[in-house]
């Protein structure tokens, strides 16, 4: 089992004194398929953008096969993160772009400048581009402007933009959350099948504790920003829950939307 | 207790409002005699205005086609120089607030500025012609496209922005693929807007001598020549209409 | 599947660079508009740069401004304010025939609509000075032409921003009116009019900033205002009291602005 990335008591402190991470420490294998829990603010953005740095750790040591990343600087910082594929729960796709621009920018960091900058990709990476759409299954919207797709689709495209990267760990931030309970679960499936094909490290947060419960592997709890539980998903029930939370389940916190369902999503 | 203490701040708002229209009528110096003289007199002159004098079609169509080169030119003037202070002057977006703060008083002299003084101005110094009308409308658009676009880019959607760094690109990369692709199809609409608006200016600035159309209108009125008024604004009207309506054609696709 | 990719990425190719040709074609155009103005104007930067010492000398001309000359201006200036208040006030009022007319939701008559709003957008092309300078012809000099010109220019202008936005407004509203049994008038009253009161009263607001510029250089075809003044000291070549005149002009644009600003937040 390879050590891909290593949490050694890692803290964050806002501006303002607000503790968003006390001290976590955390081993992720490579392959795993990680989904992190918690209550709102509880620290699972944060713990996220800690992974790539868009978030600047203030204590503790972050090590990304054997490297501590924390020590990076500009340009080192940049070749990391272009191993690493982010997606997040507003798609953050350009929506006046077509869907293949956007998923082309995944590839920003592997072309020279210039080449973006006069907008001339080279074949391979078009060809990158395309199969990362196709992985998705939706390589016919290639050349649709991005806000002319629905939710689930746009969603697919940012999964389609992180793949482009040909990453080594993809990072989910509430990847559903703006989704209905149908496409939420597509949405899941395509990544845990992502995860299995292509050996890909991925870390979702989520709060919908059924979803964690069906798709995660490997389930960490956090609590007021800190490390309450980390074990494997068939160890999890509602009482667990419960003691991550702090408090009794409510349906909120429950997606819903059933298997069955899932086939006729777009 | 309540009731009274609303209605009490109505009436006197209408007394306040009511107080300045009549103040200002008093200094209008209303002679109503003058006035019943003169709306025959104002239909006289519309009566006189058509037909328009069809001699001067050639004229003031050549005359009209110069306040649309100079209205051009002051606009693409002002929209270059005021790119650049779009985004120096928007707020949140990493520009140091001194410079944001110095950059919006700046901006907002200039729109206060009325146009045609600046254009008397130029017309002073550079003599009559068109140029002085593309330096005049040049500066003032500066005002007003610097605003509404300074507005534009503190309004843009963060996100693409923050997905681009995520996986490593650089500055220059950022802003081409997440800040300019938002940003460049309103830019475009507000620069055609502002084109609209300075056709407007380019022939009335005519009137103070900085050239276009606004300089027949001007020698025609001082004659009394009618006919030629008549032309004039015929031409007016039916320039101004196509171009308002194909801006805004254009400014609908593109955005 | 290789091979299918491979085809798939070289048809992008084809699409970026249609793309890139439409990109061209367009700033081709723009670049042969803005060639044909840029030799019509006779702009040539480097005459810019060969004149600018006498721009600079008309601008020590005109500094210190004649701070002895204010007093004289505060009658102008005063006109220029009611000009500006009277012809925003009474084309704010006036205009509210001609805005409902020309809104397509409200006017149901195809012909009347297209014939209000046929009008309301040539007179809309005409600059105010121009009404100002057909009304001195006509009515005389003096600060009531100025004004009408003024409103005639507020009319049509809010007419045009205010129909705009009343096409635009929810028709739950009026819906409901409808079921309650009301009647036209009623239905305007009720359900319109307070939809789009912000709307207007904002439009109503911006027209008066425009409108107390354009005051300030009605005198220069004898509308009345500070323009009068300006006129004869520009033809006395009395640049100092040019400028201050300039002076005193910005100083109300900027105090009209703030005011708005504050009104807006009132009203609006």
């Amino acid at each position: 089992m390879v050590n891909i990335l290593e949490f050694d008591n890692v803290s964050v402190v806002y501006p303002g004194n607000v503790q968003a991470l006390k001290k976590v420490s955390l081993t992720i294998n490579e392959g795993e398929f990680v989904v992190i829990v918690g209550l709102s603010g509880a620290g699972k953005s944060t713990l996220l953008r800690t992974v790539n740095r868009l978030v600047e750790p203030t204590e503790g040591k972050i090590r990304i096969e054997g490297r501590d990343i924390t020590k990076l600087n500009k340009k080192e910082l940049k070749q990391m993160r272009a191993q690493i594929g982010m997606i997040f729960q507003n798609f953050n796709l350009v929506n006046r772009s077509r869907v293949i621009r956007n998923v082309l920018a995944g590839r920003l960091s592997y072309v020279p400048t210039w080449r973006t900058l006069l907008g001339l990709f080279p074949v391979e990476d078009k060809e990158i581009a395309l199969s990362a759409l196709e992985r998705v299954r939706i390589s016919e919207k290639a050349n649709v402007r991005a806000d002319h797709l629905s939710g689930g689709q746009q969603q697919r495209v940012g999964i389609a933009r992180a793949l482009a990267q040909r990453p080594k760990i993809i990072l989910a931030d509430e990847p559903v959350a703006s989704l209905d309970p149908p496409t939420s679960h597509a949405v899941m499936k395509d990544l845990r099948r992502i995860n299995k094909e292509d050996k890909i490290t991925t870390l979702v947060n989520l709060h919908f504790i059924d979803l964690a419960q069906e798709y995660g592997e490997r389930i960490i709890g956090l609590r007021d920003g800190e490390l309450v539980f980390d074990g494997p998903a068939s160890e999890v029930d509602e009482g667990v829950f419960e003691e991550i939370y702090g408090r009794s389940i409510t349906d909120d916190d429950l997606r819903g939307g059933t298997k069955v369902g899932q086939e006729n999503q777009n | 207790m309540k009731i009274n203490w609303q209605l009490f701040k109505r009436v006197v708002n209408l007394l306040v409002i009511l107080g300045v229209i009549i103040w200002s009528l008093e200094g209008m110096n209303i002679n109503w005699e003058r006035i019943s003289r003169g709306i025959p007199s104002i239909g006289n002159i519309i009566k006189l205005m058509f037909p328009p004098d069809m001699s001067y079609f050639s004229r003031s169509l050549s005359a009209m086609m110069e306040s649309i080169q100079i209205a051009v030119i002051g606009t693409t003037i002002a929209a270059v120089l005021a790119f650049p202070i779009s985004f120096l002057s928007a707020a949140k977006i990493g520009v140091p607030f001194w410079v944001v703060f110095l950059a919006k008083q700046i901006l907002n002299a200039i729109r206060t500025f009325p146009e045609l003084i600046l254009g008397i101005f130029f017309v002073a110094s550079y003599g009559p012609g068109p140029l002085a009308g593309v330096m005049a409308i040049g500066i003032n658009s500066i005002g007003m496209l610097g605003k509404l676009n300074s507005e534009i880019v503190e309004t843009i959607d963060r996100g693409p922005i923050e997905a681009l760094e995520a996986s490593g690109s650089n500055r220059a990369e950022v802003f081409l693929y997440a800040i300019f692709p938002q940003v460049l199809p309103q830019f475009l609409a507000t620069a055609l807007y502002r084109f609209e608006l300075n056709l407007r200016a380019a022939t009335v600035l005519g009137l103070v001598g900085a050239g276009g159309i606004g300089v027949i209108l001007l020698q025609s009125l001082q004659f009394r020549r009618w006919p030629i008024v008549g032309m004039s604004l015929l031409i007016i009207i039916v320039v101004v209409t196509i171009i308002d309506y194909s801006s805004a054609y254009i400014r609908k696709r593109i955005t | 599947m290789a091979k299918k990719t491979r085809t798939e990425a070289k048809k992008l190719t084809k699409v970026f660079w249609v793309d890139r040709l439409k990109k061209i074609g367009a700033l081709a155009v723009i670049a042969i508009i803005y060639i044909w103005s840029a030799r019509g104007v006779g702009f040539n930067l480097l005459e810019i740069f060969r004149e600018l010492p006498s721009f600079f000398s008309l601008l020590g001309e005109m500094i210190p401004p004649n701070w002895a000359y204010s007093r004289r201006l505060i009658n102008p200036l005063v006109e220029t304010i009611q000009i500006a208040i009277l012809g925003t006030f009474f084309g704010a009022i006036l205009t509210i025939p001609l805005t409902l007319l020309a809104a397509n939701n409200i006017t149901r008559n195809k012909y009347i609509y297209f014939f209000a709003k046929g009008f309301m957008n040539i007179f809309r092309t005409i600059p105010e000075l121009l009404y100002a300078a057909i009304l001195v012809a006509g009515i005389g000099l003096g600060a009531f032409s100025g004004m009408l010109a003024i409103t005639i220019f507020s009319i049509v202008v809010i007419a045009k921003l205010t129909s705009e936005s009343l096409e635009a407004i929810s028709y739950g509203p009026l819906e409901a009116l409808q079921a309650v049994g009301g009647n036209k008038l009623e239905m305007i009253k009720y359900a319109v009019v307070p939809q789009i009161l912000p709307a207007y009263t904002s439009y109503s607001l911006y027209v008066f900033e425009i409108n107390i510029r354009v005051s300030t250089v009605l005198g220069l075809v004898g509308a009345g205002g500070i323009g009068v003044p300006l006129q004869t000291s520009l033809n006395l070549f009395r640049y100092q009291n040019a400028s201050m005149i300039i002076l005193v002009t910005f100083i109300l644009v900027m105090a009209i602005d703030y005011a708005s600003t504050k009104l807006r937040e009132v009203l609006v």
